[in-house]
């Protein structure tokens, strides 16, 4: 195990170094830069654009730039935001709480959800449920989320006036309950794609296990139905999804891009498209990190719980 | 000022009263509620909040450091300046006692030495009495090297600060410089006893939680979400009125309209509404929406140095092959107006009576065919070997200046001329490409003036050409001598008579030159909910909330 865990190390350590790179180079390759949106400021003169170029050590060559990021990572030093002038794990930290709200609620109604239309579709396949799950889940993927967000405001807050049109919360009131009232149509909405998603990976994986021999060595046993699926098929169809809930880590803290602008959610995913459109480069270089070590780190914990739930795997 | 608390002013019930005893109350009272035919006055103590919804957020808080125009919402309602412009452009004190001029002594005849006198009952927001020692301090800090400031143009001519007692400062300019009055109107200055003890001013606390002279004191900000702020309730000047100010920011311009709607925001800031929900937010209840002028001019910018641009005629055929009426009406749902000059609408400078511009694909043709631009086989004129062909690029994915490309395209076909679009992102556009004149053509909104003045130095005279090792923005590399020596005369001229004169002449030489086409101004549509009174444009600010402070609920 442990051997295990220091080869991952290394070789996520590599990959990160790996990801940086790419990520600095194409970043830096964007023409334009972080002083573009001055450029038609009436009153900045290109002597204002060289001297803030300068400050701001945009005028030194790229490899320089890269190599002193780097020094300064390793030392904990994430650099500090061109945007708002603070520490770039100051500026993601402020935004990980709204992600973490709205990202963890849908994600554990999409995993509710999903899971229990994916085995009940697999238990009763071809039924009436499973054709239309598989319909509903087909319908949920192909319409684009901003879509559903802005019907939902239009339906729930506009005419109905029973949901908030968006925000996380009532400025001046900072209630559990004032949450959790605008938590409801964002977490449903973003939730939607993912129950589609996690149903039909569900139902595949059951599909799979549930004409596997041991499961009719259950059945031959005299076990209940009831008992042969809790105990056996779902046991066993939920291995594949620990691999995928792993892989959920990352987009958890990584944010939705498309429902925290419809919703004005001031989360990670918004955080992310407004450093990029004014050139932040230290919080974009930052997030894109955070998220490569969250998506190291998910599929790390996902092998090694894999590895604890499943007898058939020994790590090493 | 706009609202002045009068005694004379009579109370809404005192008037409803009056009403009732004349019997007319029933008839004039539903008109009344709706607009109220009397001024309503400011409550005596701060009540009730505004939020204002933005589309961008602000996210810099020290008014000297490098800044969108976002960010001027915060700092105007925080800080003062020494100066304040008013929507007329009259510039008028504000930490300062009074205006210095040439005519009371405050400049110098030769315009070198500035005697500013100050106000002396303002205090910070943290109780220390503001000063002289303040202003040197701000002034000093804008041009330090080590600082990330914002414009330092004017700034960098003052020499020799000079703190004469608390309420007197004096300093010298390396030359003349008028303009610098009205850079002072956006020059807001920051406390010494706070910035000053900071080690880096760059990435001081104060830039997280700033501390001005404003009509409002910084509450706090939920990132990526909004910008609170209090009532400063010592505040030297007129109100503030309001308990609470705060900026939300909603990224997204659809939302942005639909929380105006739902009442979630109170006042519309930038973006405002967008030009295709005009027509439904005149019908919505119990909202203000009013047509404001923008700034900042639509033009077609040409290279002076390309072969084709470098003839009058050319240029002059092309505009008038441009179908502007059309344009504006077609694609703008007719809200902006047609302009012939950079000079903002609201300017004080603008010229009234230059040529219109006329749609005649006749008169194109006719000045093409003198020039001796003869139509080739293809149907494209060509003159001694150059085509009259030419590349219009703007930003790409902007789909109203994409169709009007397209237009323009297509009616200059039909004089001969031949124009292709290749656009490019923002960032690369606005890029060198643009700095250096690498461009033939471009589609770009620009606003020329810093504050109400009226210098345009930067964008029109030979030296400011980048590419040809100017320093400026004359990006369309225009040369006219006589405008040079107008401009030169104009920055460093004090009497405003004359200014006027050399500002009026020098948009008619700009207009007949055209080293731009001048295509439309756009009006923005400002909301607001009814009920907020106080609210006045000022285009001679980057921001509607300029005077906030001013601001209250008709009760």
């Amino acid at each position: 195990m442990l051997v295990f865990l220091l080869n991952r190390l290394w070789q996520s350590v590599i990959l990160l170094l790996i990801v940086s790179i790419i990520g600095f180079t194409i970043l830096n390759l964007m023409p334009g830069g972080p002083l573009a949106q001055f450029a038609l400021d009436p009153g900045m003169t290109q002597a204002d654009m060289d001297r803030l170029a300068e400050q701001m050590g945009l005028n030194r060559p790229l490899p320089v730039q890269y190599f002193d990021w780097l020094m300064r990572m390793l030392r904990g030093d994430w650099g500090t935001s061109f945007r708002d002038g603070v520490p770039v794990l100051d500026v993601i930290g402020r935004h990980l709480f709204a992600t973490l709200l709205l990202m963890g609620s849908s994600t554990v109604i999409a995993i509710g959800i999903g899971t229990w239309i994916g085995i009940r579709g697999a238990t009763h396949r071809y039924s009436m449920f499973d054709y239309s799950a598989t319909v509903g889940a087909m319908v949920a993927l192909s319409i684009p989320t901003f879509w559903f967000g802005l019907v939902g405001i239009y339906v729930f807050s506009l005419r109905l006036g029973w949901l908030p049109a968006g925000n996380m919360y009532t400025i001046g009131d900072g209630s559990v309950l004032n949450y959790l009232h605008h938590l409801i149509l964002p977490s449903i909405v973003l939730s939607l794609v993912n129950v589609a998603v996690w149903s039909r990976y569900m139902r595949s994986a059951t599909l799979d296990v549930i004409n596997q021999d041991f499961v009719k060595t259950a059945r031959a046993k005299g076990l209940t139905e009831r008992r042969v699926l809790m105990k056996h098929v779902v046991g066993n169809a939920l291995l594949p999804m620990i691999t995928l809930a792993g892989m959920q880590l990352p987009s958890i803290l990584g944010g939705a891009l498309v429902t925290e602008t419809v919703f004005t959610w001031p989360g990670m995913g918004r955080l992310f498209l407004d450093s990029l459109g004014y050139s932040d480069y230290p919080v974009v270089m930052g997030l894109l990190m955070f998220s490569a070590f969250l998506t190291v780190l998910g599929n790390l914990i996902a092998d090694v719980v894999i590895a604890m739930v499943d007898p058939r795997i020994r790590l090493g | 000022m706009a609202h002045h608390k009068t005694p004379t002013t009579m109370s809404r019930r005192g008037a409803l009263m009056l009403m009732g005893a004349a019997g007319t109350a029933g008839l004039l009272a539903p008109n009344l509620l709706g607009k109220p035919a009397f001024a309503a006055t400011p409550p005596e103590t701060p009540t009730g909040r505004i939020i204002v919804g933005l589309s961008q957020e602000p996210t810099n808080f020290n008014p000297l450091m490098v800044k969108i125009e976002v960010d001027d919402g915060v700092h105007f309602s925080m800080f003062d300046a020494l100066f304040r412009v008013m929507p007329d452009g009259e510039i008028v004190p504000n930490l300062a006692a009074e205006v210095p001029s040439q005519a009371n002594g405050g400049i110098s005849e030769d315009g070198l030495e500035w005697r500013v006198m100050l106000r002396d009952d303002v205090t910070w927001h943290d109780g220390a009495p503001f000063t002289a020692e303040d202003v040197k301090y701000t002034l000093e800090l804008i041009v330090n090297p080590d600082f990330r400031s914002w414009r330092t143009a004017g700034h960098s001519l003052v020499r020799d600060v000079t703190v004469v007692s608390p309420t007197e400062i004096t300093w010298r300019m390396e030359k003349p410089f008028s303009p610098y009055l009205s850079f002072l109107t956006e020059t807001f200055i920051v406390p010494k006893h706070i910035l000053g003890a900071e080690a880096d001013p760059n990435t001081a606390a104060f830039n997280q939680a700033p501390v001005g002279t404003g009509a409002f004191k910084w509450d706090n900000r939920i990132a990526g979400d909004h910008i609170s702020l209090v009532a400063n309730p010592d505040y030297f000047g007129e109100g503030p009125y309001i308990e609470q100010l705060i900026f939300k920011y909603i990224p997204d311009v659809t939302v942005l309209y639909t929380q105006f709607k739902s009442g979630d925001v109170d006042l519309l800031g930038r973006m405002y509404i967008t030009p295709d929900n005009y027509a439904e937010a005149q019908t919505l209840a119990g909202k203000v929406i009013k047509l404001e002028p923008a700034t900042s001019v639509e033009t077609i910018y040409l290279n002076m140095e390309r072969p084709v641009f470098k003839e009058l005629a050319v240029r002059e055929a092309v505009y008038a092959a441009i179908d502007k009426a059309s344009i504006i009406e077609a694609l703008y749902y007719g809200l902006p107006d047609s302009v012939e000059t950079f000079m903002p609408r609201t300017s004080a400078y603008l010229h009234p009576d230059l040529p219109k511009h006329e749609f005649s694909l006749e008169r194109a043709n006719q000045l093409l065919d003198e020039a001796g631009w003869v139509p080739g086989s293809d149907g494209i004129r060509e003159k001694d070997g150059v085509r009259l062909s030419f590349v219009n690029s703007t930003t790409s994915g902007n789909h109203l200046r994409e169709q009007l490309q397209q237009f323009v395209q297509q009616t200059l076909r039909e004089a001969g001329i031949e124009m292709t679009i290749e656009n490019y992102p923002a960032a690369v556009i606005w890029g060198e490409f643009w700095t250096q004149s690498q461009f033939d053509s471009v589609v770009v909104g620009i606003t020329y003036l810093i504050g109400s003045d009226p210098d345009v130095t930067n964008r029109f005279h030979s030296g400011a050409i980048i590419a040809q090792g100017g320093r400026g923005s004359n990006n369309a590399q225009y040369k006219n001598a006589r405008v040079d020596e107008l401009l030169d005369e104009g920055s460093a001229s004090f009497d405003p008579e004359r200014r006027r004169e050399i500002y009026l002449e020098v948009q008619e030489l700009v207009r007949a030159d055209l080293p731009f086409l001048p295509l439309f101004s756009d009006n923005s549509i400002r909301a607001w909910k009814e009920g907020i009174e106080g609210v006045v444009h000022n285009g001679n600010t980057r921001t509607e909330t300029w005077n906030a402070g001013q601001w209250y609920w008709a009760s």
